[in-house]
């Protein structure tokens, strides 16, 4: 087969920050020289520990390739995101990446219910980052995998990792034992507040304890993509509800993978409802609409795509323009091309907001 | 602003009950012992979702009387102020969360025999929503066969988040049972909480609970179509009940863009979500989550892009709006005219039959 | 319209598929029971490869839990989002109005009619005795 022309071809005039890069281990053992042996005999005997059925197969296997693009399986083996060269080949270059915003969630974050485990993938899966990536190419910009559940390690690993310009954001997953507002992760709030730096907030694969939806599990794939987008819906008003933006005035969050237009309308059922029983959350100074609007930035994959091309401007604007930044999720199956993803004409400066400057101006990028 | 018109069909209007002592006469003598000398009777049956005297769930100046001369309080506050020719009242009873299915089944039969007897006896302009215990579909089907026979229960009623999601196939003998005696089916915000009301787990407060009823209705959608409810039962309308809508676009988009991409996992579905949610879809109007500005919520509706799906609500006693304000601004007399009594008409095929003002000869007992 | 020579027919066999550059075009080409096809490696989704997807049937069913899978080998899943297409026609099959991949102009022609041009072929010298696949651009 020849090797296709988007590989050969430079991207000449289009230059991004894709918010939403997902690198994986090749294996467990891309992970050992940041583990001590026990760990790695761990990882060799018992393995991992996480909450659903099946060891290998997600219980709601994906579509295309496992879920990924079939053109980014390593010909040398390995899932696609494995491999930084064909990373580099068939999407930094080719995609104008400026700067692409790693998230590393299938290892280290919020999975391990083995709590010591937990900790150590956290600390290594940080280190893999700097080491198999952030080195070998000064575009790509770590997020902070932190043990969610396991806040005061989590606080740790952002202490320790703040003020080092490879990591970019803390990465937590929606998909949590509990809403992420309540207060047993506000510590993990006030490390990334006091550290300057976002929170990125992606859905992991699997579910964080609970049933996925609050009527129970779902049957089909179908279903089960749509929870990522309700899920994150629940953990947005838990933060907002919470009061956490009044507790963490600086905190900034990015939802990454979550889908965008559904924001407002989420903003202004909060605010009807808040009108009729605030008296049961006191904590809240203000509408909820205006925490939304203050604290969240929203990466645009999966992009919507309504009838009217349009209406897609008309979600922009009651969102923010400054709010919404491009993401690809390179290497899954539905990647978003920078240059066919947005399908109405946008001014430059929008074009530019979108591309690029939202996310340097969150993500505080040179 | 007000309704401007007269004969609205009001599509969500509350009943309670006002005691468990107010079923005993429609239980049978086994029930009636288990009750009174478990001390059940003591006790209310409300719903969490719905504690009866949350400022949410009855308006200030609508709960004086609530409990005991209910009916007259319902004429006083609902159906002569807004001038309705019909409210289709629905019994959220919080036996539907029991584990028991006998149980639930005994209470639920009682439940709408009172209504039947207490209510749609009383008051020509009531109609009702027949309810069921879901978790033992069988004991449903007997329950809404019976409740078939009377022609002023129009609805079959479930809370959008029991212990499956309502699309599954265990729930099908339901579905069928509806679509045999044009039926609709009601599906009401609420929760049995089976499940954290959401995938992340337990929620501190009732207001968070009730923002996030809208999730439940996506996901409610999702599965009737994942699981091809609706080309499995072709007759059968789905009516939303306290959902908002608001969300309804964003909906749309999503299902209809992922369809291309999952078809094969559920070919069953065979045509785009949009052109399915607007033809087999309706929605009660109250809860109004949109903002007050009339070019927003228009922005809303011709995103959702069809005119049929709103049906008028005051979702009466619970709160959404001030005085006799039950209408947002900006919507054209032809839309309020459509969204009072057209759609309504449409998504209630039994109002037809029986006629205002009559008692049908079978009626529950 | 130029006359591309791209492979000896023989070595497309039916179920089989090739991505071929021609005159700055990346092209699919298909082997459907025999029959060939030409479609861009560009699916009008959003730009991907298309040609590199799934080569497989058409799924159906008549109601849930009753699976079919028909017209083996006429749809090609795109790797991206898994949107398919009849490899005969181009067209979504979700979409079929509005959606449809470009598709070219193929033949299988001997040998010996080719020998005399006028054609272009990339890669190898054309054999009276074979015959080839041409795409006309």
């Amino acid at each position: 087969m020849n090797a296709p022309l988007r590989e050969q071809k430079a991207a000449q005039r289009l230059m991004i920050v894709d918010c939403d890069i997902h690198p994986i281990q090749r294996s467990a053992k891309d992970l050992y020289p940041f583990l001590s042996k026990h760990w790695q005999e761990h990882l060799e005997t018992f393995g991992g520990h996480v909450r659903q059925g099946l060891i290998e197969q997600t219980m709601w296997p994906r579509m295309m390739a496992a879920g990924q693009r079939a053109d980014a399986y390593p010909a040398q083996g390995g899932p696609p995101g494995s491999d930084f060269e064909l990373m580099k080949r068939q999407h930094l270059d080719v995609n104008g990446v400026e700067f692409g915003m790693l998230v590393a969630l299938s290892k280290g974050g919020m999975e391990e219910r083995n709590p010591d485990l937990a900790r150590a993938l956290s600390s290594a899966v940080n280190d893999w980052q700097l080491e198999a990536w952030v080195k070998r190419d000064a575009r790509l910009k770590a997020g902070i995998v932190v043990t969610g559940e396991d806040p005061e390690h989590a606080v740790a690993e952002i202490e320790k990792r703040a003020g080092d310009p490879s990591f970019a954001q803390v990465i937590l997953s929606p998909r949590s034992s509990e809403p992420l507002g309540r207060r047993r992760y506000w510590p993990i709030f006030a490390a990334a507040e006091r550290a300057g730096l976002p929170v990125g907030l992606h859905p992991a694969a699997i579910p964080g304890g609970s049933a996925s939806s609050g009527a129970g599990w779902p049957t089909y794939y179908m279903q089960e993509h749509h929870t990522f987008v309700t899920g994150s819906q629940a953990t947005a008003v838990s933060l907002v509800m919470e009061g956490v933006f009044e507790q963490f005035p600086k905190l900034r969050i990015a939802m990454i993978e979550a889908g965008f237009s559904w924001a407002p309308a989420l903003g202004w059922r909060m605010d009807r409802i808040w009108e009729r029983m605030r008296k049961e959350t006191p904590h809240l100074k203000r509408p909820p609409s205006e925490y939304m609007r203050e604290h969240f930035w929203f990466a645009t994959q999966p992009m919507e795509e309504p009838e009217n091309p349009q209406d897609i401007l008309q979600v922009f604007d009651w969102i923010g323009w400054d709010r919404i930044m491009f993401s690809t999720d390179y290497p899954h199956w539905d990647f978003d091309d920078p240059r066919q993803a947005i399908r109405v004409r946008l001014t430059d400066e929008q074009r530019e907001k979108i591309f690029r400057a939202n996310a340097k101006a969150l993500y505080r990028l040179p | 602003m007000k309704l401007p018109l007269d004969g609205a069909i009001d599509c969500d209007a509350h009943l309670s009950v006002p005691n468990v002592a107010a079923l005993l006469p429609f239980m049978s003598e086994y029930w009636r012992d288990q009750i009174v000398n478990r001390y059940i009777d003591r006790s209310g049956f409300n719903l969490m979702s719905y504690p009866s005297r949350s400022p949410f769930t009855v308006r200030d100046d609508w709960r004086a009387g609530q409990d005991t001369d209910g009916l007259d309080v319902l004429r006083r506050n609902l159906l002569e102020p807004f001038r309705l020719s019909t409210a289709i009242c629905h019994t959220l009873h919080g036996s539907i969360a029991l584990f028991n299915e006998d149980m639930g089944a005994e209470f639920c039969k009682a439940v709408n025999s009172w209504v039947a007897r207490e209510r749609l006896d009383r008051e020509p302009r009531l109609r009702a929503s027949i309810l069921v215990h879901a978790q033992n579909p069988a004991l449903a089907v007997e329950e809404i066969e019976r409740c078939a026979q009377d022609p002023r229960f129009v609805a079959v009623l479930l809370p959008v988040m029991g212990e499956s999601p309502l699309g599954r196939r265990l729930y099908w003998p339901i579905y069928e049972a509806c679509e045999r005696h044009g039926l609709s089916l009601a599906v009401h915000a609420g929760s049995t909480y089976r499940h954290a009301p959401t995938g992340s787990g337990w929620t501190s407060f009732q207001s968070e609970d009730y923002v996030l009823q809208s999730s439940a209705f996506e996901n409610l959608i999702v599965s009737f179509l994942a699981e091809g409810v609706f080309q499995k039962f072709q007759d059968l309308k789905l009516v939303c009940m306290e959902s908002g809508f608001t969300w309804l676009p964003t909906l749309i988009w999503r299902s209809s863009k992922t369809w291309r991409g999952v078809r094969t996992e559920v070919p069953w579905l065979d045509r785009v979500p949009s052109e399915i949610i607007r033809e087999r879809i309706r929605l009660t109007l109250q809860p109004v989550d949109a903002p007050r500005d009339p070019k927003i919520l228009n922005r809303i509706l011709e995103q959702i892009g069809c005119d049929d799906m709103l049906l008028f609500s005051t979702d009466y006693p619970h709160s959404h709006f001030d005085g006799e304000d039950v209408l947002p601004d900006g919507l054209s007399e032809e839309l309020i005219r459509k969204i009072a009594i057209a759609n309504p008409l449409a998504a209630f095929p039994r109002l037809a039959s029986a006629h205002a003002g009559q008692k049908s000869r079978e009626t529950v007992q | 319209m130029t006359r591309h020579v791209i492979a000896r027919a023989d070595d497309i066999v039916p179920g089989s598929s090739r991505i071929v550059t021609v005159a700055g075009r990346e092209i699919g080409v298909f082997n459907v029971g025999g029959d060939f096809y030409a479609l861009a490696n560009r699916c009008p989704h959003a730009g991907a490869a298309l040609c590199e997807g799934f080569i497989s049937g058409l799924v159906g069913a008549d109601g849930p839990n009753q699976y079919r899978l028909e017209r083996k080998g006429e749809f090609i899943r795109c790797p991206y989002h898994g949107w398919e297409f009849d490899i005969r026609t181009g067209q979504s099959w979700c979409d079929p109005k509005s959606m449809k991949v470009r598709q070219f102009s193929i033949t299988v022609a001997p040998g010996e009619t080719l020998v005399k041009g006028p054609y272009v072929a990339e890669t190898f010298a054309v054999q009276v005795e074979e015959n080839y696949v041409v795409l006309d651009l």
